[in-house]
């Protein structure tokens, strides 16, 4: 993408942000297309799938989503200014096992649970530390500690589960909105996502973090505190990977060291096909949800089809590889026409003299 | 920009296409193959895994069981053996409201809940292999029992040695609920009906393969005279053969316990073990597809002294606790061992 910084200017140059009416960069968007890509799957397998449109779909959707939902919440943020957290699925399954063992040790739930939202929140500052102060790439750091935190919930409890629970909570997990179907959960889950949608799209923090995913130096030169935002995130991450697990733990009434294994796939999954940038500094919170629940769906429509649990593997792969292989197809093919069409107006992605990031046409 | 995005929707179109039509594939094949009509019994299969050759087993023998009372059954379940993956197996024959579910639990608790809104949805919970508790199911299909595990090894037993001489245990761990209940009751049935039959060790492997193998070695040396070993767990009498087969002993002293074909074939075939004894998985499978198949019909209703037929092995009573009991176990020998592979 140098090339675009070696054209001649057009006299009349125009800002990739304001190329377009404002109805088309509204509407002609990924996350509209992630959306659409939802609707046509869900009314494609109401009608096709056997079923999907029974009253038992939505509530169990919601239900096993709801973790993935959580997680990427915090995800999304750490995935736009350039790193990444394997870890979490390891913290979902060390606070099932801490719950577990504080219940178990005469503590009530509620007391459990902030005990294992404080560890949560450590194993995020641990992640965060590492990766912004001591200037530790995320990936080896989060692939260390995904090891190191399950190890830690599986040494705690060993092959044994805990599965005594009160009633009380275990039903409130699933418990449902009157007679809409909809889990009780998701008003947790709609606070959260929009607190998170604040946060990301309508503060200052939430622009420092996008500057940070486009380009951290420069960032950093207009006053953004890189490194205290990163540890911010990363515990940020900590803290909803354990919520994640209390809710696991209360859901399935059973506390596991090897619970939620591998949930951290399905999550950057969810947030790549949700349009975030793996490179950074691209993505919105509402196209993530929409790639939440598409796998959701697609997952829900596969298993109801009776299809076993290695191809559903295969096909959200597949999905995941087209996602972000997509922004970087989408650009050589524009390129091309570009070329071949010298005389169509391209925009430019930013000022002339500032310090471009590759990948980021989309 | 605006050709740009165009091109966006071009390909997130055809790859939106590509994928129904994929998935559209899918759906015609499991259709035509996997589904009957609306009045038709649809039994759900669902092990604790996928992948594992017991449980392949097991299906293999519902599968014959539902080709001869006409139902249709479809097998699902996770790649690992844990409850929260099963749950959403569960759920997903609620949505579908199959006739029948047949479980094997990964934990006898954590999947009660989703098993009970199935059940309220209306479909029947057989649970085999491994039970959950009885309330959160219609039936249990029982491989064994305790009395009958401890009997059948004991008989081995004496049958190898000529009723008479020293023998002893290699068991799980010290802890091991189901083998400590089984040695109790060996205990007693060598007292009733072997008198010259001498208990004189047990000892423990911890179901770790080294350590039963250094117990084996340990139990030799201590006691010359020893006559045979029995090992109620399939660990250890994998362990014990493979020392024996081995050692100078070979052949001199009896083996028999819990194993299974495949970790004992070899030894088998080389003289080692002469007899021992286990479930056979398939027809516990082609059971647990003949009593699901009998409550979706509303032929029994789960309650104590119910009676069905099952194929090939029979008539079946549903006993006091809810459970049908598969019988006797089941003697794996020379003559009979490359018939399965589990």
């Amino acid at each position: 993408m140098t090339t675009t910084t070696q054209r001649p200017t057009d006299p009349a140059r125009t800002y990739a942000e304001h190329a377009a009416p404002l109805w088309q960069r509204l509407v002609l968007t990924r996350e509209t297309a992630i959306i659409a890509l939802l609707v046509a799957v869900v009314l494609y397998a109401m009608v096709n799938v056997r079923n999907f449109d029974g009253p038992l779909t939505l509530t169990y959707l919601l239900l096993d989503i709801t973790p993935i939902l959580l997680i990427a919440l915090p995800m999304t943020m750490v995935i736009v200014t350039g790193e990444i957290d394997l870890s979490v699925a390891s913290v979902v399954g060390l606070s099932t096992v801490l719950v577990g063992i504080l219940h178990a040790g005469g503590l009530s739930i509620p007391v459990a649970a902030v005990l294992a939202l404080l560890a949560g929140a450590a194993c995020g500052a641990l992640n965060g530390f590492l990766v912004a102060y001591v200037g530790l790439p995320s990936l080896a750091v989060t692939i260390g500690t995904l090891a190191l935190y399950r190890g830690l919930a599986v040494g705690l409890l060993g092959t044994k589960a805990i599965t005594e629970f009160p009633d009380r909570w275990t039903d409130l997990a699933t418990a449902k909105i009157g007679d809409t179907g909809i889990p009780l959960v998701m008003v947790l889950v709609a606070i959260l996502a929009i607190a998170f949608g604040l946060l990301l799209h309508f503060t200052s923090f939430g622009r420092g973090v996008f500057d940070i995913g486009l380009n951290s130096e420069a960032a950093r030169f207009t006053g953004v505190d890189v490194a205290r935002t990163k540890l911010i995130l990363f515990t940020l991450s900590g803290v909803v990977s354990a919520l994640a697990g209390i809710y696991y733990v209360l859901r399935f009434g059973s506390a596991r060291g090897d619970n939620a294994t591998g949930l951290e796939l399905q999550v950057i999954a969810a947030v790549l096909l949700g349009g975030v940038s793996i490179f950074g500094g691209r993505g919105r919170l509402h196209g993530v949800v929409a790639g939440v629940l598409l796998i959701g769906v697609v997952g829900s429509a596969l298993r109801l089809e009776g299809i076993t649990v290695n191809v559903i593997n295969i096909i959200i792969g597949l999905l995941l590889v087209a996602s972000v292989m997509s922004p970087s197809v989408l650009a050589w093919i524009s390129d091309r026409t570009a070329r071949r069409n010298p005389r169509a107006s391209r925009p430019t992605d930013a000022p002339l003299g500032v310090g471009q990031k590759e990948g980021r046409n989309s | 920009m605006k050709l740009l995005t165009r091109r966006a929707w071009a390909l997130t179109a055809a790859g939106l296409s590509a994928t129904l039509v994929l998935t559209a594939c899918g759906n015609d094949a499991e259709g035509a193959g996997g589904e009957g009509g609306d009045g038709d019994v649809t039994i759900t299969m669902l092990p604790k895994n996928l992948g594992n050759p017991y449980f392949d087993t097991s299906t293999a023998g519902a599968e014959e069981a539902a080709e001869e009372v006409g139902a249709s059954l479809q097998e699902v379940g996770p790649q690992e053996a844990s409850p929260d993956a099963q749950v959403q197996y569960i759920n997903t024959a609620a949505q579908q409201g199959a006739s029948a579910l047949v479980v094997s639990a990964n934990d006898p608790t954590a999947i009660c809940d989703a098993l009970n809104e199935a059940r309220d949805a209306g479909t029947q919970v057989v649970t085999f292999d491994s039970d959950t508790e009885a309330d959160c199911r219609d039936l249990f299909v029982n491989q064994a029992t305790a009395e009958g595990i401890a009997k059948v090894q004991i008989d081995l037993i004496a049958d190898q040695i000529g009723d008479a001489g020293e023998i002893a245990i290699l068991s799980a761990s010290a802890n091991a609920t189901n083998q400590n209940a089984w040695i109790e009751m060996m205990e007693a049935e060598l007292e009733a009906n072997h008198p010259d039959i001498e208990l004189v060790d047990v000892v423990y492997g911890d179901d770790d393969d080294q350590t039963s193998f250094d117990k084996t070695a340990a139990l030799l040396q201590s006691h010359p005279d020893l006559k045979g070993i029995i090992s109620p767990t399939t660990v250890g009498i994998a362990a014990a053969a493979r020392y024996l087969s081995e050692s100078d002993k070979k052949g001199k002293v009896a083996l028999t316990g819990l194993g299974t074909p495949n970790q004992m074939r070899e030894y088998v075939e080389n003289g080692t073990v002469e007899a021992f004894a286990l479930w056979n998985p398939e027809d516990l499978g082609y059971l647990a597809a003949m009593a699901a198949n009998a409550l979706a019909a509303g032929e029994i209703e789960g309650e104590p002294g119910d009676t069905f037929e099952a194929g090939r092995l029979g008539e079946y009573t549903v006993e006091d606790d809810g459970s049908v009991l598969l019988g006797d176990p089941f003697v794996f020998n020379a003559d009979n061992i490359a018939d399965f592979d589990f």
